[in-house]
């Protein structure tokens, strides 16, 4: 035993045969993609950055229920609502997600009955400063036009698993 | 006119130095990325491959980080010995460059004891790592400075014995005269990794012990002692250790090129193959060496402190004692000994 182990020190058998494992690793295909050009395919259940949705006449559709604001586990959303000024409509006044409480639960979107807060697949909105992470209901509008089609066809392909 | 003479040799030799010293730091940032793209390689990643085409020039980039980046200096430090620490490292490990020659002819200084002058200057290159250590006035650098010391010491005493059956059969500490030694019709087969083969493999493992490079990097060892004597150091200090551990890496591979490998010589000794310039031959033969030094890197673990020292100790030492023992009778009985 001590002897077959001695020898096989002397002989370098496992650093030979570490190095031919190795050099088979060395030639394999790459496992990682080249990121920030490549990206890996998301499902359409990602749940990313927040975006508020609009009817396609242009309406949003958020009625102001706070009901995305009284299950938000990490209490990262305010509202504040009351009748719009020219049709007399019950609308937020005020809708922020604080992106830096938020805990990407997805419990908002789960819980608005009019699919208007979502959480698209945009996972890239990095900032420099800690302020440009509070959203306001002006960004999260922008976000729901900007994502529109991605956020529309993620939803229609899990339509059927809801 | 002797005064100009004088002038005129010592210009001569700067003009060479600064080439040999340009030369030897591109060759070095290219070798720093070689050395994480096979890293990158075994492990199935890309590696650093945004900056320039294939990212050749990362390396560049790095170095414009360090140098723009603020030097640090703990208040607990001593000054002088913080920053000339890195300075030592580097300038040593540099130094060691003058005496090996790149091809026929192409050394700056040819010293008769060019080997014993390498064996001087990577001894002293541990002065660096204590100093850097010490004057950081922080417990991990401390830490990984003693076992650096520990460790660069009891390797050297093996890589001292290798070297010594070397030597043997060379006749010569001059590093050209070795590479002139294995000049052979053998080509490829009379050098003298062949028949100094266990020889060969302790000198590489010896060598990856001195340089601190995996699986012996107990001196940095990220994942338990920070970055062991560098955790204080940022920006052009910094950077100053790592080229001097580069260096180091790649001076070693240069020795074992020219103890082992044949230095310039062609491996075919014919005509085509004679013809291509020795340089080139030399380039080959320290990336081959380098590549090995880059798997090791990638495919052992990290040995723990005890190993380290056994190794050295009980299992190297005694080995390469005998070794100088073996080579020195059948060189002496057989008549071979250069005279």
């Amino acid at each position: 035993m001590r002897l077959d182990q001695t020898a096989r020190a002397f002989f370098l058998t496992e650093l030979v045969s570490g190095f031919m494992l190795a050099m088979r690793y060395f030639f394999a295909p790459k496992s990682t993609i080249n990121y920030p050009f490549e990206k890996n395919p998301i499902s359409p259940r990602f749940r990313g950055e927040h975006a508020l949705r609009r009817y396609p006449n242009g309406e949003e559709r958020c009625i102001a229920c706070k009901l995305c604001e009284a299950i938000c586990p990490a209490q990262a959303i305010t509202i504040e609502a009351g009748p719009r000024r020219n049709d007399g409509t019950r609308r937020t006044t005020r809708y922020d997600i604080d992106m830096v409480k938020c805990i990407y639960c997805g419990f908002c979107q789960e819980a608005c009955p009019v699919d208007a807060i979502v959480e698209g697949p945009n996972f890239e909105f990095a900032t420099e400063t800690r302020e440009e992470l509070y959203y306001d209901k002006e960004k999260l509008l922008a976000n729901g036009d900007r994502w529109e089609r991605e956020i529309a066809r993620s939803i229609a392909a899990d339509a059927p698993y809801r | 006119m002797s005064w100009l003479d004088t002038l005129i040799h010592v210009l001569i030799i700067l003009a060479q130095s600064l080439g040999l010293l340009v030369g030897l730091l591109i060759v070095i940032a290219y070798l720093l990325l070689a050395d994480r793209k096979i890293w990158a390689a075994v492990q199935m990643r890309r590696g650093p491959n945004v900056v320039g085409p294939f990212g050749l020039f990362q390396s560049f980039a790095d170095l414009l980080k360090f140098v723009l980046k603020e030097p640090v200096i703990p208040s607990g430090a001593n000054k002088v010995a913080f920053l000339l620490a890195p300075l030592v490292t580097c300038v040593l490990a540099l130094a060691a460059w003058v005496v090996i020659p790149l091809a026929d002819g192409w050394v700056v200084a040819d010293l008769n004891l060019g080997t014993l002058y390498i064996f001087a200057i990577s001894s002293l290159g541990v002065y660096g790592i204590i100093m850097g250590g010490w004057a950081s006035n922080s417990k991990y650098p401390f830490l990984a400075a003693l076992r650096s010391a520990a460790q660069m010491v009891s390797y050297e005493v093996s890589i001292g014995f290798v070297i010594v059956t070397v030597l043997m059969c060379a006749g010569s500490l001059q590093l050209s005269k070795i590479v002139e030694a294995q000049d052979t019709s053998l080509g490829l087969f009379g050098w003298y990794w062949l028949p100094l083969l266990p020889m060969f493999v302790i000198f590489y493992v010896s060598a990856l012990a001195e340089t601190n490079r995996p699986p012996f990097d107990l001196v940095e060892a990220e994942s338990e002692l920070v970055a062991g004597f560098m955790t204080e150091y940022g920006s052009t200090p910094y950077l100053l250790f790592m080229l001097g551990e580069y260096v180091a890496i790649v001076t070693m591979c240069a020795l074992a090129t020219i103890m082992f490998l044949g230095g310039w010589l062609s491996p075919i000794p014919f005509a085509p193959f004679t013809w291509v310039p020795g340089i080139v031959w030399f380039l080959l033969k320290v990336c081959f060496m380098f590549f090995l030094f880059a798997m090791a890197k990638a495919i052992v673990p990290r040995y723990r402190y005890d190993q380290l020292m056994r190794l050295g100790w009980k299992v190297f030492l005694p080995i390469s004692l005998v070794a100088v023992i073996v080579v020195a009778s059948v060189l002496f009985f057989t008549g071979n000994a250069p005279q």
